[in-house]
């Protein structure tokens, strides 16, 4: 089993405990990553904003370097999935548009062809390794571990690019991988709002406020750690929680695992290993648990 | 097909918080979620309030949370919604509940009225009628499609945090003013829709896109709206310093810099909100998460920068 792994900017910067767990996981798993080390930023959905064609021209680079490889591509960003699942339906189904991005690749002798796939972890485990085979890799069930999923909306929406018009179980699938790490998980309003990070910059109030509403709101179903397939939702949950605690007048302290890190655990590598001590609020009281 | 409905209640008179009430009822194959609430307030139970009018999705009437899902409930199926047999109607969110599914649209329309709703035709009078190009009005007509149902407000991400947030409804129909080549006001309604609780404030949830039943795409015509404000000079804000450092940082490196982006978007010389960042960079300093600030190029950066000439011209 191999992918053309797409890392992001994000696991490479201010989240490399991301980095470092997804490469260990997928080891452990026996899944073979080729990195696109020359693959460039989705974007974010920011480019999409100021340049809709440049920021699908990038992706299409990204695409076409997939197809050199001849495997689909692996993301670990909820936002990076989103980004390019809308420039992959917008250039698959457009061989006009597609034939004039390809016209700004040609320098460079790459050609999108129109084939790739692009993944998420999250949904290759469930959708290509398979729940089975991944149980059967479990040797630390990580019982009485109840854990929030918080999905980030560019995995969620919109359906119709995302394919979840034709597979609406891909808004369960943290719950199933919860479930299948041996772990409970935890049902709350919250998980498939957004976490506040794009606005940080121009509205940092309200962004700080979405902050502590969703993790406030985990805790008061019982979680003891909220778990995301997005880095972009991790900085704000885990980097602006001390600040939204003051903001509610709460203490706070929930821990925010990126996906791998989860599974991680239940797969037998140490907190070390997935750099669980990289984070800003203490993930103690999930690796006690799962020492336990 | 025999179905169970899950309806959220609240009479406001005599309860304090909502709860949910289950009716057994037999629908059609084709009936819709509002034929199935019709036929309990008809057979059922007479005190369930809800509001619908033509039944045809034209009167914007009976948006309400199907599965936790805004959409016209005239126009939702029973059976594409149904889940193990069950259907949970709810009133649509971020407005306050005034019985059962109805819900209190003062809100909503007090936003709708803070846009200027209506077009400011230039002062000097043409001699015939205002004539405009049919393809300016091709991107107008897609936002005159709005039936001012309140789907797209349910679960404003923005809005639940800040009631004071103009909304995607507003902002789409604001649009509409903006886009039509007869309006004549468009730099004074540009510099108020870039304040506070406007534009800017979007945070790019998708909430808005998925629930309209028209095709609105409300929270495109934002990013529109967000585009035209640059392209009238309102340059002097925080999301147009971090589009424009996240754009460079691409172009230089073929990837984001993010510390860079955290200060640029700020400003070099907005010394309070730079000393703002302060405390969390430490935060993340000891977590050994501060991005380097050496930032380096990913191979084939060159390629990347050559892509960002062809396609931006040279305003990049």
């Amino acid at each position: 089993m191999k992918y053309a792994w797409y890392p992001g900017c994000v696991s490479q910067g201010g989240c490399p405990e991301l980095y470092t767990s997804m490469a260990k996981v997928c080891s452990v798993l026996g899944i073979e990553l080729e990195e696109l080390k020359g693959a460039a930023c989705t974007g974010a959905g920011v480019l999409t904003e100021r340049n809709p064609e440049l920021a699908d021209t990038l992706n299409a680079r990204t695409f076409a370097m997939a197809e050199q490889v001849g495997a689909p591509l692996l993301t670990n960003c909820s936002t990076c999935q989103g980004v390019m699942s809308q420039a992959n339906a917008k250039l698959q189904a457009d061989a006009k548009y597609r034939a004039r991005v390809n016209g700004h690749l040609a320098a460079e002798g790459l050609e999108y062809k129109g084939t790739a796939v692009v993944k998420h972890l999250l949904w290759a485990l469930v959708e290509d390794y398979g729940l089975d085979n991944f149980k059967a890799k479990v040797v630390r069930p990580l019982a009485g571990l109840k854990a929030a999923p918080f999905y980030g909306c560019y995995i969620l929406r919109p359906t119709k690019a995302l394919g979840i018009d034709e597979t609406p179980a891909r808004r369960r699938y943290l719950e199933l991988l919860i479930a299948a790490c041996g772990a409970e998980p935890v049902d709350y309003d919250g998980k498939f709002k957004c976490c506040g990070f794009p606005i940080l910059t121009m509205n940092e109030k309200n962004s700080v406020n979405m902050v502590g509403t969703h993790t406030l709101d985990a805790k008061g179903h019982g979680a003891h750690c909220m778990v995301t397939p997005c880095p972009l939702c991790h900085l704000n949950l885990d980097g602006y929680q001390i600040k939204a605690a003051g903001m509610k007048g709460q203490q706070i302290n929930i821990p925010i695992l990126h996906l791998p890190q989860l599974l991680g655990l239940a797969l037998g590598l140490s907190a070390k290993e997935l750099r669980l001590n990289h984070h800003i609020i203490s993930t103690q009281a999930v690796t006690a648990l799962a020492k336990a | 097909m025999q179905v169970t409905y899950l309806v959220k209640r609240l009479n406001p008179e005599r309860e304090r918080s909502p709860r949910f009430e289950q009716f057994s009822l037999e629908v059609g194959e084709y009936d819709s979620v509002l034929d199935g609430l019709i036929k309990v307030r008809e057979e059922l139970d007479g005190s369930l309030a809800l509001r619908c009018s033509c039944r045809a999705a034209i009167c914007g009437s009976c948006a309400m949370r199907v599965n936790g899902e805004p959409r016209l409930m005239c126009k939702t199926r029973v059976r594409d919604v149904a889940e193990d047999g069950q259907v949970k109607v709810e009133p649509i969110g971020n407005l306050p509940v005034l019985k059962d599914l109805v819900v209190d649209m003062g809100p909503f329309w007090e936003k709708v009225r803070a846009v200027k709703p209506w077009l400011e035709p230039p002062p000097e009078k043409p001699e015939r009628e205002y004539l405009a190009p049919n393809e300016a009005m091709r991107e107008v007509v897609g936002a005159l499609a709005c039936v001012m149902c309140g789907a797209c407000v349910s679960n404003c991400t923005v809005w639940e945090v800040d009631p004071n947030f103009l909304g995607p409804a507003a902002l789409a129909k604001a649009h509409r003013f903006v886009a039509d080549p007869r309006n004549s006001d468009n730099a004074e309604r540009l510099k108020q829709l870039g304040e506070y609780t406007g534009i800017w404030d979007c945070t790019h949830c998708f909430y808005c896109v998925q629930a309209c039943p028209k095709d609105v795409a409300p929270m495109e015509r934002i990013l529109a709206l967000r585009r035209e404000a640059i392209a009238h000079g309102y340059t002097n804000h925080n999301g147009v310093r971090h589009s424009d450092s996240f754009a460079q940082s691409v172009k230089q490196s073929g990837s984001l810099n993010e510390g860079r982006l955290a200060v640029e978007s700020q400003g070099y010389l907005n010394l309070p909100a730079l000393l703002g960042l302060l405390p969390v960079g430490l935060r993340a300093l000891r977590a050994g998460k501060m991005p380097s600030p050496f930032h380096h190029k990913r191979p084939g950066a060159a390629h990347v920068k050559r892509i960002f000439e062809k396609v931006e011209g040279p305003r990049s």
